[in-house]
């Protein structure tokens, strides 16, 4: 398989920028992009799932946030390092995401959107329940110094862009490289027609449960540096909301395309600010733009240049 | 000797017989077509053989194998080609990556573009950038053909390949058929009696669910029974 020259310039193109904007962006817009690349690399992890195997999964905060709590628990309460309480954030995301696999993949369609959404709401509830541990809703505050990670001080804004770019680096080459594989095709064939993959020889229940493993990880990685990166885990992240959220950012940025869940979340995550700089009905001057890009772009941002310019787009 | 053989195979659908206590022996090599009235149980026959129906009762033996509970894509890895009733091609996906698709699973990642090539090839399709879904009919059937040719398969099971064609794509069809029986054994299903008098090795009759008979086209076509069943009267 052989990376053609244009796609590793444009993909390795949005990487190099993101550097220069470590340089350029004045302070507001520089923290604002660290925490779309945190983020974003969330989105990616969701992209794997919806917009490559066809799955619509509505419980990825159950993902996120157990990245999220496996590292800020195991911070505040275990006196683990920042570094082991990473891993057990990785761990705990694909762990939980496995074994909601194992459950949920026995459904399809419509059923699969319930039984991951209760799966969700479960974990919610049980992050309520054990308020004793996560202070629930208002959650909490993780100490700095528990967020100096082989000596890299990561509540300073500097060194907290870097790591959020590396981590959507490995994100975003992570999901180039597994979508353009083999695996990654016939994950696409899966969601363009199952049961003829099937008969094709693939084991399509272990593929899909490989992918959203493979999602789940992702997300829960993505939870975890959200908790060490920002210094803070909260059961909001847990709620419905976050499990629509990067549903949204692929469907805006372009399903099933590797820079869309990037384009997606960059594009809400400043629509809203902006919009909220204008009015306080910040939300309506939202709704009204995502109604027209639904249905003037419907295979969303980077769909719609795939359709119109660049058929080669991964 | 047998390459597949059906013992006893039934499927009841709520007390509806759809295939009852069926006896099939296909030895390797021949082209085996199956023809029968709508209805008669044809594609449930096959769905069980290929895997993706379960059988009420009964067993398939593959190659010696008793396969009767092996899940669909492991009977494809035996040797197992199917190419479905209905077109279904991955619509949205180029015409050489629906044909990889079928390959990955049967040779080394390597190998794979150089066997798209010749499969395309074969069955005469040219276009391997085009997506599926904007070729011809015709042409989506010879793409089916070509994903199954693709897995070099021991058994390849053609549902009613020549739907929709029109009369010079059947005569390009037959001389695929006579081409690929060289190397490979052939469940046919067919509607086109004049495809399966010029193409079938013996044929195997279905209606309402039973084996009618067994025999040569001559024999089939001689028939009074399958006559009055099938063929209407002379």
């Amino acid at each position: 398989m052989r990376m053609r020259p244009r796609i590793l310039a444009l993909h390795g193109g949005l990487l190099a920028l993101l550097l220069a904007g470590h340089f350029l962006l004045p302070v507001y817009h520089h923290g604002n992009m660290a925490r779309i690349m945190v983020l974003a690399s969330y989105a990616i992890g969701y992209n794997i799932v919806f917009g490559y195997t066809g799955l619509l999964s509505l419980g990825h905060a159950l993902f996120f946030a157990a990245g999220m709590y496996g590292m800020g628990l195991s911070v505040q309460h275990l006196g683990t390092g920042p570094g082991t309480g990473l891993l057990i954030g990785v761990v705990a995301g694909a762990a939980i995401s496995t074994a909601v696999g194992l459950l949920a993949l026995r459904t399809t369609g419509v059923a699969f959107m319930i039984v991951t959404l209760m799966f969700a709401q479960a974990g919610y509830l049980s992050v309520l329940y054990f308020g004793e541990w996560t202070r629930g809703d208002e959650g909490f505050i993780i100490a700095r110094a528990s967020r100096v990670l082989w000596g890299i001080d990561l509540a300073d804004a500097g060194n907290r862009y870097l790591a959020a770019l590396v981590l959507f680096s490995a994100a975003l080459l992570g999901s180039l490289w597994l979508v353009r594989a083999p695996f990654g095709r016939s994950l696409i064939a899966i969601r363009e027609n199952e049961a003829r993959t099937m008969m094709l020889g693939y084991d399509t229940f272990r593929l899909k449960l490989a992918a959203l493993t493979i999602s789940g990880t992702i997300s829960g990685t993505a939870g975890a540096a959200y908790a060490l990166l920002f210094g803070y885990a909260g059961a909001s992240f847990a709620t419905v909301e976050y499990s629509i959220l990067p549903l949204l950012w692929v469907l805006l940025g372009g399903a099933g395309t590797v820079l869309g869940p990037f384009i997606g979340t960059l594009f809400m995550f400043y629509l809203i600010d902006l919009s909220s700089g204008v009015t306080t009905a910040y939300m309506l001057i939202a709704g009204v733009t995502l109604v027209l890009l639904t249905l003037f772009a419907p295979q969303g941002l980077m769909g719609e240049i795939r359709r119109r310019f660049w058929s080669w787009l991964p | 000797m047998s390459l597949l053989t059906v013992r006893g195979l039934s499927r009841d659908y709520d007390g509806v017989h759809a295939v009852r206590n069926v006896d099939l022996n296909i030895e390797t090599g021949e082209v085996r077509a199956l023809i029968g009235p709508n209805g008669a149980g044809k594609t449930t026959l096959v769905g069980m053989i290929a895997g993706r129906i379960t059988p009420s009762a009964g067993r398939v033996e593959f190659d010696g194998r008793d396969i009767t509970h092996l899940p669909a894509h492991k009977r494809t890895l035996l040797g197992m080609a199917y190419t479905f009733q209905i077109t279904s091609v991955f619509a949205r996906l180029p015409v050489a990556e629906n044909v990889a698709l079928a390959a990955r699973r049967h040779m080394p990642c390597a190998e794979v573009p150089a066997a798209v090539h010749a499969a395309l090839e074969r069955v005469g399709l040219t276009d391997s950038n085009a997506r599926a879904g904007d070729l011809s009919y015709g042409h989506q059937r010879l793409l089916e053909i070509a994903m199954g040719v693709v897995q070099a398969p021991r058994l390849l099971i053609l549902d009613e390949p020549t739907q929709g064609l029109s009369e010079g794509e059947i005569e390009g069809f037959k001389a695929l058929v006579r081409d690929l029986a060289e190397q490979t054994t052939i469940l046919l299903i067919e509607h086109n009696m004049d495809v399966v008098m010029a193409l079938a090795d013996r044929v195997t009759v279905l209606s309402a669910g039973d084996v009618l008979m067994s025999g040569t086209p001559d024999e089939v076509r001689a028939d009074p029974g399958v006559q009055a069943a099938y063929l209407g009267a002379p």
